[in-house]
């Protein structure tokens, strides 16, 4: 594999993005939206009910911080869907096919679009969230609360696992669909069950700490290996050219 | 020449092969089938270093299928080809083979967002040419199809025969051995088409090897060295000169006062032939117009008929197009 060809395919992906206004509105926005009004909450909470128990504000800030994974199952969505529909509907597949690049560079310098900014966006806001959070509750806990081995957990391992998991999904969706908003319909899909793990940990169902962390990360390498398999088989040449409609 | 239309196809087929020198494609049996549909069956033609070839066929007749799989995009489900020294199929030579051609598909498929310069860069990249190259070759061909003025601007601002233009200063950015041009004028205005022809011309000057795809007859017939006529299997291949004589051969009208049956008697009496009667015009089948047209007009004459007019038939690519695709 030749590395040059997998960063050139990938540079031009991010060159167009950068085009793009809903994206780079997504990217900057909604990062910022969540890294800042996570803590606005807790600092509200705090104001209306005079101060939150110890106890509930520990299980608050573990469920706010798997908020960065269904970010993370989410950004991704709208660079994939322009990165693999947009060339399919632009018809640009081909001569870029006609190329010396083979299938397998073309595929991973997509994948790098979509991953890189996703899991920048993603760290970016988390940083800023960590920042405002240990802010607000340093004077309560009495010690910085974020980074902790949870958010290591979360940044290390399930992040990057759900935002590979997320550009797999877009590439067999691609075949399939044939317009980058369908794509993004059918991709963002994908954020549902995280928001049902997000929910369970609320409502008290499964603890999002550490251990049970790691078991989903295990989960989702398992699944992204599976899907690295069925989205290369689905990126083949002969494939894109004569049976992706 | 056999009688038949399928024997007259094989001959014309055979006098090509006769005439052929090293080529730089080569194709023998080509066959592609999706499923159980035959997409082109058989394809044997050879194209030679330096040669425009134009490929000509209705919608669906394969051409776009061949391009494919010389361009190893597809592969081949039967026969062989070689571009160069390279086999069409062969895993470790299809790289070399996407190196050494370039393709101007059906769609021209550039990156709207993207500036004419950056797009033919990032092909230049793919294609592993250096920034020098890069930098001359754009270029070069930007000011050879006059949108080096536009070279910052978005492709998607460009009108079809820019983008068209573009495309192909794409597929040359790599300087390769072969062009492979799909529909290069298809949904072009006249003079946005007849750039692109002229450019075509440029670098027919220039010796490179052209595989045209297209509808346009009389395209084919200003720019190609051979053409070939294809619906699934090859159905002739020649010099445009060569397929009208072979398959039309020479016709004399006669336009006369008044045609009776006497006049065609005479005229048959000179020797076997098809006479097709219009009006008062008499469409005469002839092997020699120069040596056969005076006895004609002197049969004619003899029996009382007056000739107002004796002119020659020229019949058209598109006129031996039709025939072979009709029949």
């Amino acid at each position: 594999m030749d590395l040059q060809n997998v960063w050139t395919v990938a540079t031009k992906d991010f060159s167009i993005f950068t085009k793009k206004k809903s994206i780079m509105y997504s990217f900057i926005l909604f990062p910022l939206l969540v890294s800042i009004g996570l803590p606005l909450v807790i600092h509200f909470v705090n104001v209306q009910s005079g101060g939150i128990p110890t106890a509930a504000l520990v299980l608050l800030l573990n469920a706010f911080a798997f908020f960065f994974v269904i970010f993370a199952a989410t950004l991704p969505v709208a660079i994939a869907s322009y990165s693999l529909v947009g060339e399919k509907v632009e018809k640009s597949l081909e001569p870029l096919l006609a190329t010396p690049v083979t299938d397998g560079e073309i595929l991973l310098g997509k994948s790098l679009a979509a991953f890189l900014p996703s899991l920048v966006a993603t760290y970016g806001g988390c940083a800023i969230f960590m920042a405002f959070i240990d802010n607000l509750t340093f004077s309560q806990l009495g010690y910085l609360y974020f980074p902790n081995w949870t958010m290591g957990v979360i940044l290390l391992a399930v992040t990057p696992l759900v935002c590979l998991l997320s550009v797999e999904v877009n590439v067999i969706i691609s075949a399939r669909v044939n317009d980058v908003r369908t794509a993004q319909q059918f991709g963002g899909i994908l954020f549902l069950p995280f928001v049902a793990i997000y929910v369970a940990g609320e409502i008290g169902l499964i603890s999002l700490e550490t251990n049970n962390l790691l078991i989903i990360s295990a989960v989702l390498l398992f699944v992204d290996a599976i899907l690295f398999f069925v989205s290369r088989s689905t990126f083949r040449r002969e494939e894109i050219l004569t049976k992706w409609k | 020449m056999t009688g038949d239309s399928s024997g007259v196809i094989e001959d014309i087929i055979e006098t090509a092969h006769a005439v052929r020198r090293p080529s730089v494609i080569d194709a023998e049996n080509l066959t592609k089938r999706f499923g159980s549909l035959t997409a082109v069956q058989d394809l044997t033609l050879h194209v030679d270093e330096g040669e425009v070839f134009g490929f000509l066929g209705p919608n669906g007749a394969g051409k776009t299928t061949t391009v494919r799989m010389l361009c190893c995009l597809i592969s081949k489900t039967g026969g062989k080809a070689k571009i160069g020294d390279y086999e069409v199929g062969n895993s470790a030579d299809s790289q070399k083979i996407r190196r050494i051609v370039g393709l101007l598909p059906e769609n021209v498929g550039l990156y709207d967002d993207l500036s004419a310069y950056k797009n033919l860069d990032f092909y230049g990249r793919l294609y592993k040419c250096t920034e020098e190259q890069r930098r001359e070759r754009i270029e070069y061909f930007l000011k050879m199809l006059g949108l080096w003025d536009k070279r910052n601007l978005s492709a998607g601002t460009f009108s079809k025969g820019m983008k068209q233009r573009l495309a192909i200063a794409r597929a040359l950015i790599h300087d390769p051995k072969v062009l492979f041009l799909d529909e290069p004028t298809a949904s072009l205005d006249p003079e946005a088409s007849k750039t692109v022809r002229d450019f075509i011309l440029e670098l027919k000057k220039e010796k490179r090897t052209i595989f045209l795809n297209t509808h346009h007859l009389d395209e084919a017939e200003k720019i190609c060295d051979r053409v070939g006529i294809l619906k699934t299997k090859l159905l002739a291949v020649g010099t445009p000169e060569k397929l009208r004589e072979l398959l039309w051969g020479s016709k004399t009208v006669v336009q006369l006062e008044h045609v009776n049956d006497a006049i065609v008697a005479a005229v048959k009496r000179i020797g076997p032939r098809n006479i097709e009667i219009i009006d008062n015009k008499l469409v005469i089948d002839v092997s020699n117009p120069e040596r056969e047209n005076p006895d004609i007009v002197a049969a004619i004459s003899a029996v009382g008929g007056r000739v107002q007019f004796v002119n020659e038939v020229s019949p058209t690519l598109e006129d031996v197009y039709l025939k072979l695709v009709r029949s």
